[in-house]
Formats: structure tokens, C-alpha cells, sequence
């Protein structure tokens, strides 16, 4: 089963960089699984803050994978990024 | 404009801060090396310079709203249109538009005019990050004063 985010983030990423829907999963990790660049990363965090209204942090997520204090799973994962995205549009209130 | 040195913006003409919008105008050269190969006996602007034209009106919008504390860096061009073509001594209206601020890169839109007739538009992300040293920084708040660019903080 699946969220309501996660149906709206497959659908950005899957127009975003024409993949096919179908293989976008929760356990899919964008990078190592859907091949996405960071370019392409920037073009589907530009459409989910409008999407969301949200401002993902993405300088700050991508400064703590590579300095090694937090996993590319943790933010790079469909469900994790989700999960991710909720607890912004949360904090917004 | 000196085309041969990428100096593509002649003065700042406004900067809109509550709507994050830029306006620029520039000479396109009588004469410049550019024209001697774009093209032999038939001069025309280049269409990459007026993206680049594009790119640096937003550039310094960027650079306006962030108080001069990160460099855009141009990472994508997208409906970029041509519309018509451009001669040496037209005068060149640029104006950018934020389009969105986001966490190390930035999204504006932009378009030229001359003589009120559309000459071309593109929707530009940029790379946002620190000057990569002091000396670059000091470069481009120099180049932003002699364009008319105040460096105030929104």
C-alpha cells in the first residue's frame, strides 16, 4: 500500500525524467535504482516545494550524506523521502 | 555590451525586490570580433549570447536577493525560444523573474525586448553555492556596482 505523497512524488519523478511509472516503488532509491542525476533531482525538488509548499533542504541533506552523518537512504529512498516530505508539510502547520 | 569579454548587462535599470524581478538594458556593439565569424558579412547576436544575456540579468537578481553571499551558477536552460534575430545597435530590455529560491539552486524566467518587440525568453535554473574564493566575490560585487547594482539585503 502505498501514500498519497508517494503516488504524487513517483508521478513528478516519473514525468520529470520519463521513467515508467511501474518501477518506481517505495524501496526504490532514486539514484542507484531510477538513475536520477542532480540535475534532474533539482527539477523534481523545484516541483515538489510547489507541489507541497514546502522548501526541502537539500543542500543540508546532501552536506550530511556526503560528510557521512546521515545515509543516502535516509533521504534518498521513495519512502524515506516521503517520509521526509510529510514531516515539512507537517512543520509548516 | 563588450560580447569578447562576456560583459553582457550595460546598466540595471530596477530591481523589484517584493516582486523579485530584475530589469537591464544593453547596446548590442556596432563592431566585435563576434561578428567577424557570427557571421562573415551577415552580423547577427549570437543566440547563446542572449541566453548568456538571459542568464546574467538573472544572475544579478539572484545575487541582489541573496545579499551577495552565494554565486549562481546557470545548470539548465529550458523553453529557451529564439524569436527573431537580433543585429548589432539594437538597444536589448532584459528583465528576470524569480521563479523559485530553493535549497542551492534558484529557478528564474527571463525574456529580452527591443524596440518593444519580443526577441527571446527561457525559463534558467542555477547552482547556488558559496564563491569558490574572496577574490571572485569581490569581482562580481565590482562588476554589480559599475552595472548599478546596489548589493543591500532585501
Amino acid at each position: 500500500m502505498t501514500t498519497p505523497t508517494f503516488e504524487t512524488v513517483a508521478e513528478i519523478i516519473s514525468e520529470t525524467c520519463e521513467l515508467p511509472r511501474e518501477e518506481i516503488s517505495p524501496q526504490s532509491h532514486a539514484i542507484d535504482d531510477l538513475g536520477i542525476d542532480s540535475l534532474d533531482f533539482l527539477d523534481i525538488v523545484l516541483a515538489i516545494d510547489k507541489k507541497f509548499g514546502i522548501n526541502i533542504p537539500l543542500e543540508a541533506w546532501t552536506k550530511e550524506v556526503n560528510s557521512g552523518t546521515a545515509p543516502a537512504e535516509q533521504y534518498f529512498v521513495m519512502e524515506n523521502l516521503c517520509a521526509r516530505i510529510d514531516e515539512l508539510v507537517a512543520a509548516k502547520g | 555590451m563588450l560580447l569578447e569579454y562576456f560583459q553582457m548587462i550595460d546598466t540595471v535599470t530596477g530591481v523589484d525586490r517584493e516582486a523579485q524581478s530584475l530589469s537591464a538594458r544593453a547596446a548590442v556593439p556596432d563592431e566585435s570580433p563576434v561578428f567577424e565569424g557570427h557571421f562573415p558579412g551577415h552580423p547577427l547576436m549570437p543566440g547563446v549570447l542572449l541566453i548568456e544575456t538571459m542568464a546574467q540579468a538573472s544572475g544579478f537578481l539572484v545575487l541582489a536577493l541573496n545579499g551577495f553571499e552565494r554565486m549562481p551558477f546557470l545548470a539548465g536552460v529550458k523553453e529557451g525560444k529564439l524569436r527573431t534575430f537580433v543585429e548589432p545597435g539594437a538597444v536589448l530590455d532584459i528583465e528576470a523573474t524569480l521563479e523559485h529560491d530553493g535549497s542551492g539552486f534558484a529557478v528564474t524566467r527571463a525574456k529580452i525586448e527591443s524596440a518593444d518587440q519580443a526577441i527571446c525568453n527561457a525559463n534558467l535554473t542555477f547552482r547556488t553555492m558559496p564563491f569558490p574564493k574572496p577574490d571572485f566575490a569581490v569581482m562580481i560585487r565590482e562588476r554589480a556596482r559599475e552595472i548599478g547594482l546596489e548589493d543591500e539585503r532585501v
